[in-house]
């Protein structure tokens, strides 16, 4: 029996791109088989790819942390906290997946410097109390980033996101309760923590990009379903969120100009550096080359392994056959 | 600042302008495993449910990862794995009019018939 879906003629691309319209339009998800039009695809397998290269090299700088973790207790959180950013690196690599990328491909662009990752993962961690303001700030930052994206127009890529949100919450709370036993400590413990939050408070308010009159690209995005707010929008809810924990915890935001504007409800911050920003991104961050490099090492190093297991599959499917 | 630089995803903006290359480079040696399906079953009384895909040499590999991946909150008690290349599916599109038929069969549904409101138990 032939199958019939082969002698039925190729709809016309208008026909497609109406349903495809549709289907935005209702709310509906977009499926991995489904038409979509080569901007979309091309747009989700970019956004995917650089989230999915941060999730990874994310995994470098807390793992800096591991072996000097102060108790067993601490080692087995971080631990759990850097396997749970290569799970989220997988879960990513596997949506692309389903838009006709190739995971090692997009590996290579990674090393290779043509695709990029997050700007926050250039800055080094210098104490361990970076590991706890990594967890509250940085963490924070993505969750904000995060949560919209749970209802992205692309299914696979949505679903990754519900189970990655999940995840994160124990990322942002095991950090803030770090920090506040650390505040509960000596005084060196809690210069420590406002250091830290000195040094990763201006790059965490960077993790939402350019304001918005200089963001031209969102509104295509936001026309398919893939951005659900605006860079201000999100930085704005991150503030209005954080100050509060800060206040709990007892440091100071680095910031003179961070005042509440009791007219509207919402925190008015200062103007952000984007010079640095720029800086980082385009590689010139304190710890990009180290990333990269270590990325690369775990490639070419490990290769062995990989041939190695599937020389043994070979060896193996042969045998049974 | 630079205009193609976009936080859409996750940890942060990024450069996402068209010049960013998502093409895949047509590999000279396959260096990556295949592909698989993970399906895992949340409890008993469920049914599997597919939760994503995985990278792995062989079958029993697959299955390892999937655990690790898939699985590190009690998220499952049992898990499948196939090769994605061996799945069939029903069509290259999910609107197909494959369907179709089953829309207009109302009779099929119990709201289709009539039962007098003192008649219990139906």
């Amino acid at each position: 029996m032939s199958a019939p879906t082969l002698e039925r003629p190729a709809p016309d691309e208008a026909a497609l791109q109406q349903q495809f319209d549709a289907t935005i339009a209702a709310e509906h998800r977009i499926e991995p088989r489904d038409w979509m039009p080569e901007g979309y695809r091309k747009t989700l397998i970019r956004q995917i790819a650089q989230h999915a290269h941060s999730e990874i090299i994310g995994m470098q700088p807390e793992g800096d942390w591991l072996l000097a973790a102060p108790s067993l207790r601490r080692k087995a959180i971080l631990l759990a906290k850097v396997q749970d950013e290569a799970g989220h690196g997988l879960y990513l690599y596997s949506a692309a997946e389903t838009l006709g990328a190739d995971r090692a491909d997009l590996t290579d662009k990674l090393i290779e410097q043509k695709q990029k990752y997050s700007s926050i993962f250039n800055y080094p961690t210098l104490t361990y109390a970076d590991v706890g303001v990594i967890g509250w700030l940085v963490d924070g930052a993505a969750i904000c980033n995060q949560v919209p994206l749970c209802r992205s127009s692309y299914g696979p890529y949505a679903r990754a996101m519900i189970r990655v949100c999940k995840e994160e919450s124990f990322h942002q709370r095991q950090g803030y309760e770090l920090l506040m036993t650390m505040m509960r400590g000596t005084a060196e413990q809690q210069a420590m923590v406002q250091d830290a939050v000195d040094r990763w408070w201006w790059p965490s308010l960077m993790m939402f990009g350019p304001p918005d009159d200089d963001s031209p690209n969102s509104a295509q995005s936001m026309a398919w379903g893939i951005k659900r707010h605006s860079n201000d929008e999100l930085r704005q809810r991150f503030v209005d969120m954080t100050v509060p924990q800060a206040e709990v915890l007892g440091v100071t935001l680095p910031d003179p100009d961070l005042a509440l504007d009791t007219a509207t409800g919402k925190h008015r911050f200062g103007t952000i550096d984007w010079t640095e920003f720029k800086q980082v991104i385009t590689g010139n961050g304190p710890a990009n080359a180290e990333r990269i490099r270590r990325r690369r090492a775990a490639r070419d190093d490990n290769a062995w392994v990989t041939e190695a297991a599937t020389a043994y599959a070979q060896k193996h499917a042969g045998a049974a056959a | 600042m630079s205009a193609d630089v976009t936080a859409e995803g996750g940890h942060g903006a990024v450069p996402l302008s068209p010049d960013v290359p998502v093409e895949p480079k047509p590999a000279v040696t396959r260096r990556d495993w295949p592909l698989y399906e993970v399906f895992v079953r949340g409890k008993r009384g469920l049914n599997h449910v597919h939760v994503g895909s995985l990278h792995a040499p062989d079958d029993e590999m697959a299955v390892h990862a999937a655990r690790d991946l898939y699985t590190r909150r009690n998220e499952g008690v049992s898990i499948w794995v196939v090769r994605a290349a061996d799945i069939t599916a029903s069509s290259p599109d999910e609107k197909d009019p494959m369907f179709a038929p089953s829309g207009d069969k109302v009779y099929r549904h119990p709201t289709f018939y009539e039962i007098p409101e003192n008649v219990p138990h139906i």
